[in-house]
């Protein structure tokens, strides 16, 4: 009886220890699902650009449009010099990003992405990207960021619109102070 | 909640209980710690519907009535947190310490000092959350679904002394439930198979298995909040690379096996009364347990559906809209065998009877909400406006806290060896049902006319349903007071009840004698047949 | 056991159930009690799907609320009936796991079907950005023939003295606001929808159009309204404060009508640039300031200038306020990172700043007794 009861306790904790392993995993699960799915609109990581494998589709043109917007009460500006271009699938393009620091401190920025419709997300690549790192701009300094993505020739036929966001957070307050210390070499 | 004495005179070294408050502050025994959950939730229930109350009166006429914007939110969110976590689940928890034990045929709970810490946790944890509303900055404001990053960015100074007391509640659900689960599974009466075991503990075993899938999982989500306050990480900083959405899976995951925590104990307690005044065996009892087992299976795999408009890929938003239809099936298996319970019965309607047919109706009226919800291009017109408000109304208020009423005014005669006064618990009844249906009903329409949820003002096309739901609510308030009433005056002067108060009762716990002693089972009943299913 | 007499009471039961299951049939049948069907092809096959999975749901209550008031009339323990014992059917059991079980096959369909047209934003014809702030919308028109700089918000126009029932309340009360989006008749516009602080959701009824506005991830969905109108919403997910007064109102007009007010409104936006290299004397200042304050600033800091402190704070004697004029600016124009103290800089053009700030410092008892001109915000701006 008493052994069972032991038995029986040491098993209900473990269902709890487990459901709290559980929940630590579902973080980077949940990164792994949006990654797999799209699920959250984030466009990959750098992708390799080889000219020798990538057929352009000069048949048809995709208009990609490019939204820019200062996020959290962000203190500067964000901008892009195309509001949308029109692409052939295949074909790299650049554009440039210009971000702005309007205070009087030093502010580091970090870009998030997002792409609709979700499902060109596998289509849709960046040979470069600002979104890739954090920038850190000095008091009054403007940069110019420029991207590089390539439409995949495979993107689905009635995909004739591609919107790519970015939104630029002031992430000051979640960097180190070294980062800020070191004024501006990152990025 | 009973003076009871031990007039048996127990052979071993037990005795009565301690005089004063001692006997409740250190007792092991399941009955009074069963009786201080009780009214610690009957409580909560009061201070919950106090918080209702302010926000229907809020809502009486169109335009700022009592509240600024700001404090409405905290009723509503208060509201919420405190039915949820303080009323309903340790009322609950409050009837599986009476039920439990001695309808298997137990002595006590398997864990009983462990017993007393979950409870006594637990008015700690709602002091604080209560407390939060006269901090500087006010108490949590961002609705008990608590999103991120309302609940964190932007949140008031005092959610980390929310983030504590859910911590706190949580810590208290676990070990109440790894409690129930070691007296069900190994102190059951010899000869007693686990498919003999009277409804109500098994849907009880089956819901303090979810508390503890789940609890670990609410407790996981609220410590990533304290991290994003205070510690600078970004799990839900979109800014830091985290993502706002996952809060919401997260704490669906949680939320929505949460939501069939506290219906099915309700289902169990709805087992025992129907075949108890129908005279007659529960219909299907095997369907009964594998429906509520895979209502609980379901409930793992449907969360996504509180977010259909989060934005989720079409091939989610299909599998949870056909996830969740499938819970109708199981959901409808009951209803129908309780229905088969009372046909061709031998029925009388004494008032936890009445309690008990007004659940199986109004909670059935809540699952149909609950179908069209999951029609999730419907959700979209449904989804946070008061159409969702009157579904889980339905479904909480003549759902869980009807078969709370009910569970009471059907063991009192027991717990207490007294009678409550039959006509007042009709009256009761009468009361609470029309005016529960005042209250919710007409929110279905303001709802489907297009009013969104948690707001403290709106458009003038929504007075009359907001007038008459202000209305209902007072009057269920008020009728809330009576039940107290009733059964104060059951336990100081009820007329003496017989060890097996009602006719149709079978189970262990009727054979116990009346007043019931201070322990009861110290040696293990004989289980017959004729107590048990079978 | 307390016996008692057939109680008069549960006679009524069934009557009081009735009128219940009446009414519930009343909502297929009210139009006031019901879903508005809506306008586009999508929000109507909504109505039509609600409105199936209603009479299912009401067919399936009358027949068993049906035995179980019949079982209550007839199978009572008073009328002298004596219980029957059995408690299975193993064929009923299985005919009631499966009936439901097609029902919801047969209802699968028609959802799936209306849910996968929802996903098709394919081929829009215009793109325009909805954005989400405590508590008002932004709109911005993204495709490729507009003005990429042209952007406006939309906020409550109901005014305070209304929802403090000192004046008459208006028809659209709490559903107007000062600038409508609008939008031209028989397109596909499709609506990124996004948010710059907390999550929302922009819901416009009339279109069964309902999506949560995210910070930092785009959601998108599309319409084609086919009747010219104004179709009113509501914000729909809890976001702070003035959750309740930030609705959606969304004007709908023929292609041409909506070009002339494009092209007026683009102009007129130039217009407003054009005078920030104007000066201003006080008393325009003043006139300007307090109407920016009504509709930007007096929700959180309040018409008298009080606040709710600590979270809003007053501005009434405040030191910025009063003290430092392009520290004041500054905060006005940087706002505070993390609070509901948004950066006004990308949101007003300098001269309402300059006319908000001036107002700010010379009202509620504030007397500063400086002027404000747009230059100087353009100053402060550029980080001098």
């Amino acid at each position: 009886m008493e052994a069972a009861q032991r038995k029986t306790i040491r098993n209900l904790l473990l269902i709890v220890v487990g459901m709290v392993g559980f929940v630590c995993a579902m973080v980077p699960l949940y990164g792994l699902l949006c990654d797999i799915t799209g699920l959250n609109g984030k466009t990959k990581g750098l992708y390799t650009y080889d000219p020798a494998s990538e057929a352009v589709d000069k048949s048809r043109t995709v208009f990609v449009n490019f939204v820019t917007n200062t996020n959290g009460g962000m203190a500067g500006r964000f901008w892009t010099e195309d509001g949308g271009l029109k692409v052939h699938p295949g074909q790299p393009h650049t554009v440039n990003f210009y971000v702005t620091n309007t205070s009087d401190h030093v502010v580091v920025t970090q870009a998030v992405p997002s792409l609709v419709p979700g499902l060109a997300i596998d289509y849709f690549h960046k040979t470069e990207c600002f979104c890739f790192e954090q920038q850190v701009l000095q008091p009054g300094e403007t940069r110019e960021m420029p991207m590089r993505f390539i439409v995949d020739a495979k993107l689905p036929q009635n995909m004739t619109s591609l919107s790519l966001s970015y939104a630029m957070f002031d992430v000051t307050e979640l960097v180190d102070a070294s980062v800020l210390a070191s004024g501006g070499n990152k990025g | 909640m009973s003076e009871v004495v031990d007039s048996h005179g127990h052979d071993d070294h037990d005795h009565g209980p301690d005089k004063g408050l001692a006997r409740w502050l250190f007792t092991t025994n399941h009955k009074d710690i069963g009786t201080l959950y009780l009214w610690f939730s009957f409580a909560m229930f009061l201070i919950g519907g106090v918080l209702a109350l302010g926000i229907r009166a809020e809502l009486f006429e169109p335009g700022r009535q009592f509240f600024e914007p700001e404090f409405f939110n905290q009723l509503t969110t208060n509201h919420g947190l405190i039915m949820v976590f303080g009323a309903i689940m340790p009322a609950f928890v409050g009837l599986a310490n009476w039920l439990v034990p001695m309808m298997i045929g137990a002595p006590d709970m398997a864990l009983p000092r462990m017993n007393n810490l979950s409870f006594w946790i637990l008015p700690f944890a709602f002091g604080m959350i209560i407390s939060t509303l006269f901090m500087e900055g006010g108490g949590p404001n961002f609705g008990w679904t608590f999103y991120a990053p309302l609940s964190t960015t932007y949140a008031p100074p005092s959610t980390t002394y929310f983030i504590f007391a859910v911590h706190m509640m949580g810590a208290s659900s676990i070990m109440g439930s790894i409690n129930i689960i070691a007296t069900i599974l190994n102190m059951r009466a010899p000869g007693m198979t686990l498919m003999q075991m009277p409804l109500f503990v098994w849907t009880w075993l089956i819901t303090a298995y979810l508390l503890l899938a789940v609890m670990p999982v609410l407790a996981g989500v609220v410590t990533m909040m304290l991290f994003d306050i205070h510690f600078g990480t970004s799990f839900f900083n979109a800014a830091g690379g985290g993502d706002p959405v996952m809060f919401q899976h997260i704490f669906w995951f949680f939320g929505h096996p949460e939501v069939y925590i506290m219906i099915l104990p309700a289902f169990g307690v709805v087992s025992q009364i129907i075949p108890t005044f129908a005279r007659k065996p529960l219909f299907g009892y095997d369907s009964m347990v594998y429906a509520v087992a895979s209502i609980a299976f379901l409930s793992f795999i449907v969360w996504a559906h509180h977010m259909f408009t989060v934005g989720l890929p079409l091939a989610g938003q299909l599998f949870f809209m056909y996830a969740t239809m499938l819970i109708a099936i199981p959901t409808g298996v009951k209803v129908f065998n309780w229905t088969a319970t009372m046909w061709k019965g031998a029925m009388t309607f004494e008032t936890p009877m009445l309690f008990a047919i007004a659940f199986v109706i109004l909670f059935t009226i809540g699952g149909f909400s609950g179908l069209m919800l999951a029609i999730t291009p419907a959700d979209y017109q449904y989804q946070e406006t008061y159409f969702v408000v009157a579904h889980f109304h339905y479904v909480l208020v003549p759902g869980a806290a009807f078969s709370i009423i009910a569970a009471v005014y059907y063991w009192l005669p027991k717990w207490c060896g007294r009678m409550y006064d039959e006509r007042l618990g009709k009256l009761h009844f009468w009361l609470s049902f029309i005016a529960v249906n005042v209250t919710f009903f007409p929110q279905h329409f303001s709802g489907l006319a297009g009013m969104p949820r948690r707001i403290p003002d709106y458009a003038v096309q929504f007075a009359d349903f907001n007038m008459m739901s202000s209305i209902g609510a007072f009057a269920f308030g008020l009728s809330q007071v009576l039940f107290l009433y009733i059964v104060v005056q059951a336990i100081r002067a009820g007329k003496p009840a017989p060890a097996r108060a009602w006719e149709g009762a079978h189970g262990l716990e009727w054979t116990l004698p009346s007043p019931l002693p201070y322990h009861t089972f110290t040696h293990p009943p004989k289980v017959t047949a004729a107590e048990m299913h079978s | 056991m307390s016996v008692n007499k057939p109680c008069k009471g549960i006679r009524r039961l069934p009557f009081a159930l009735g009128a219940l299951l009446v009414l519930w049939s009343g909502v297929a049948l009210a139009d006031e009690l019901n879903m508005r069907p809506g306008v586009t092809t999508i929000s109507q096959s909504i109505f039509e799907l609600h409105t199936i999975v209603l009479w299912i749901c009401v067919v399936i209550g009358i027949i068993v609320f049906g035995a179980m008031f019949w079982s209550i009339i007839h199978h009572r323990k008073s009328s002298g009936h004596k219980p029957a014992q059995f408690h299975e059917n193993t064929r009923l059991e299985i005919l009631w796991t499966i009936v439901p079980t097609v029902i919801l096959i047969v209802m699968a369909f028609p959802s799936t079907k209306t849910l996968v047209q929802m996903y098709d934003t394919s081929s829009p014809d215009m793109i325009v950005e909805v954005r989400g702030y405590q508590w008002k919308w932004q709109y911005k028109y993204l495709d490729e023939n507009r003005n990429p700089a042209f952007s406006f918000f939309s906020i409550l126009s109901t005014p305070i003295e209304e929802r403090h029932n000192e004046v008459p309340k208006g028809e659209h009360y709490l559903l107007e606001v000062d600038e409508p989006l609008r939008i031209p008749v028989n397109k596909k516009v499709q609506f990124l929808v996004t948010s710059e602080d907390v999550i929302h959701s922009w819901w416009v009824p009339d279109f069964g159009l309902k999506r949560d506005a995210i910070p930092g991830t785009m959601n998108d969905i599309w319409a084609i309204v086919p009747t010219p109108g104004v179709y009113r919403g509501q914000c729909t997910e809890l976001c702070g404060k003035d959750h309740g007064f930030m609705p959606v109102v969304v004007q709908a007009m023929e292609q041409d009508d909506f070009d002339a007010w494009y092209a007026e409104r683009v102009e007129a936006q130039k217009e407003r640039a054009a005078l920030e290299s104007m000066s201003f004397t006080a008393d325009e200042l003043m006139t300007q300031g307090e109407a920016v304050y009504t509709k930007y600033c007096a929700s959180c800091h309040q018409a008298n200038g009080q606040g709710v402190p600590p979270v809003f704070p007053a501005l009434a004697g405040s030191p910025i306020a009063t003290g430092d004029r392009d520290e004041h600016i500054a905060r006005v124009v940087d706002g505070v990172a993390g609070t509901a103290m948004q950066a006004f800089g990308s949101q007003l053009s300098k001269a309402e700043l300059a006319a908000v700030v001036h107002f700010e410092r010379h009202s509620w008892g504030n007397n500063a007794g400086d002027l404000t001109q747009p230059v100087d915000v353009a100053n402060v701006m550029a980080g001098n």
